[in-house]
């Protein structure tokens, strides 16, 4: 059981994530929801290349064998981090505008498109 | 011939950081370096169709940086490779040539072109790219360029479109990355050809639900990005708010490469189909085709009216493709292709009817075949091919699916696409008869005249294409080229072990 606690996080991460993005009708919580779907899917990847008791994988110079940890998910996560980065800096411009526009943040008032 | 793969993201990419650095500096900078550089792919896209056939295995690779293929990143090109990069580049150059007067009303036209390249270098990455990870990059690359282009303009329905779509395609881009993660702890590697390989000889008894599982989870969040019906409610807002020539590149191609294409590639080549996740895809398909037209029925908006008619035209390509039988997947393909061009050309020809008249509402149009007549021809062609007149390109793709349908006897699935193609050609009445044949409400003034000529050549571009595709069905041309993209789909993950060997 212990050993799945980590990736039991990361499922009620991305789930609050969810909701916020279903239920809330604020743009900024949306955005915030949306951010949080995001780390919880940086975890989950990083969790995937994590070993137990395993090291930073750097080559040492004595040339012991020893458990590292994945390197490659650890890349991935920062690939992941850059793009939600633009992500999230497009949606608050995005909002800012719209509050400029519109003057509120709720979504149940932003609503000219129709169809 | 493997060296000039690297470039269809290179040109781009280096066309659009020339374009931020420079463009404000001089006005017809950005117009020409991003024409020549539209030019230039597509240009590389005819050469790599006609090369293709002599290579080994019909495929070429590349190593990027010189690492081999397990280890680096791997650009594939194959047959359906090839087919996506004309149809893209094709799109695009028409494109870019609308854009050097229709983006005239805009203000800072060198951010809208840095913009369109992003976009374009995303797309051809997607599709050249033969590593799972770096095709998640790409398409949040050309993601991200169509979001800031949805909302180009900085009008509030821009922007609430915008918000829309980046809300819907950022939850998206989030279950493909699950789906990554998911594949990368099963197999411990990214490369498409290793990924297929791995999983083959993997022996456990969860295997089959693992495959499905991440099916099911890709056909979600491609669905959303090829605007299934479930997951469509974005598309009708952020297709019509752009600016025209994005418009026709976001319904003729984006929706198609970062949608389709993807998910066509990993379900059939890379995971292996089966019957059950076809049988998704079929019904996926026909829901969309349906549900599409009935709510493009009684849209006045031109645009708007055009993007219900992509989810709808959308349904056929994925009911053509989840028939899974070598006639399903020519006309799916054929229609992939199809649909790129006229859907552009009728998105083109709603800008420049915009350009003139200011509005899109289809009842105040009217009387422009007099005005207008060679918008008004490219509309008539564009409309015919959509709703399938013979003899243009969209009734033979469609004649495809529906005879695909009846031999793999999905009678149903053949009756709807029949009626789906009718409902398309009463709709498409309607936009000739209202928006250009009928009798205008009031007289237009007398500046409505036609476009400038930059506007109209790339409607005549694709308006012959539309005109001429369908020769590709003769029987010397398709077993030259379409005969090959189907074998592609049709040996599954054969494609793996062809591309291993040449790494």
């Amino acid at each position: 059981m212990n050993q799945y606690l980590p990736y039991i996080l990361c499922l009620v991460l991305f789930l609050i994530g969810l909701y916020a993005v279903l239920v809330k009708k604020n743009l900024i919580k949306i955005i915030i929801g949306l951010g949080i779907i995001d780390y919880s899917l940086n975890l989950f990847l990083v969790l995937i290349g994590y070993k137990k008791q395993g090291i930073f994988p750097i080559l040492s110079k004595n040339g012991q064998a020893q458990p590292i940890v994945d390197p490659l998910p650890q890349a991935l996560v920062l690939t992941a981090i850059v793009i939600g980065l633009a992500v999230t800096m497009l949606m608050v411009a995005i909002a800012i505008r719209l509050y400029e526009k519109y003057g509120t943040f709720d979504i149940t008032q932003i609503r000219k498109l129709k169809g | 011939m493997n060296n000039i793969i690297p470039l269809f993201v290179i040109l781009p990419l280096s066309a659009a950081f020339l374009n931020s650095l420079l463009g404000r500096f001089s006005k017809g900078f950005s117009d020409i370096l991003s024409n020549i550089v539209c030019i230039l792919t597509t240009f590389f896209s005819l050469i790599i169709i006609f090369n293709l056939n002599l290579s080994s295995n019909n495929i070429f690779t590349y190593r990027v940086g010189g690492w081999v293929a397990p280890v680096g990143i791997m650009l594939v090109v194959d047959h359906l490779t090839a087919l996506m990069l004309i149809t893209v580049n094709i799109v695009a150059l028409c494109c870019c040539i609308y854009s050097i007067s229709y983006m005239e009303r805009y203000t800072d036209k060198w951010k809208y072109y840095a913009l369109f390249m992003l976009m374009l270098t995303g797309m051809n990455g997607v599709i050249i790219t033969g590593d799972i990870f770096n095709m998640y990059v790409f398409l949040e690359i050309a993601a991200i360029a169509s979001y800031s282009l949805v909302a180009f303009g900085c009008e509030s329905e821009e922007l609430e479109a915008s918000f829309k779509y980046l809300v819907l395609g950022s939850v998206a881009s989030a279950i493909i990355l699950l789906s990554i993660a998911l594949l990368y702890s099963y197999v411990s590697t990214l490369n498409l050809a290793d990924i297929s390989l791995t999983l083959a000889n993997i022996v456990n008894v969860n295997k089959g639900y693992f495959i499905k599982f991440i099916s099911l989870l890709l056909i979600v969040g491609f669905g959303v990005k090829s605007a299934l019906v479930p997951f469509h409610s974005w598309l009708p807002d952020a297709h019509p708010s752009a600016p025209a020539p994005i418009s026709s590149m976001l319904s003729g191609v984006l929706i198609k490469t970062l949608g389709i294409y993807s998910m066509v590639r990993i379900l059939f080549n890379i995971l292996g189909v089966e019957q059950k996740i076809l049988y998704i895809l079929v019904v996926l398909g026909l829901i969309s085709m349906f549900v599409g037209v009935i709510l493009a029925l009684y849209q006045w908006d031109y645009k708007r009216l055009l993007a219900y008619h992509s989810i709808s035209q959308v349904g056929y390509i994925i009911l053509g493709l989840g028939l899974s039988t070598p006639l399903g997947i020519l006309g799916g393909l054929f229609h992939l292709m199809n649909h790129s061009v006229f859907k552009s050309l009728l998105f083109l020809t709603s800008g420049a009817t915009e350009y003139m008249l200011g509005t899109r509402d289809l009842r105040r149009m009217g009387e422009l075949n007099k005005k207008m007549p060679l918008t008004t021809f490219s509309a008539l062609i564009g409309s015919m091919s959509i709703s399938g007149v013979p003899p243009f390109n969209g009734f033979w793709s469609k004649l495809i699916i529906i005879v695909a349908c009846i031999e793999a006897k999905q009678y149903f699935a053949g009756l709807l696409a029949t009626v789906v193609s009718f409902l398309t050609l009463s709709s498409f009445t309607k936009v000739l008869k209202y928006g250009f044949y009928g009798k205008a409400e009031a007289n237009h003034k007398d500046t409505v005249k036609e476009v400038p000529s930059s506007m109209i050549v790339p409607m005549i571009i694709l308006s012959l294409c539309c005109i001429f595709m369908g020769l590709l069905l003769l029987p010397d041309i398709k077993q030259y080229f379409l005969d090959n993209v189907v074998n592609v789909l049709k040996q599954g993950t054969i494609y793996a072990t062809k591309v291993f060997e040449l790494r």
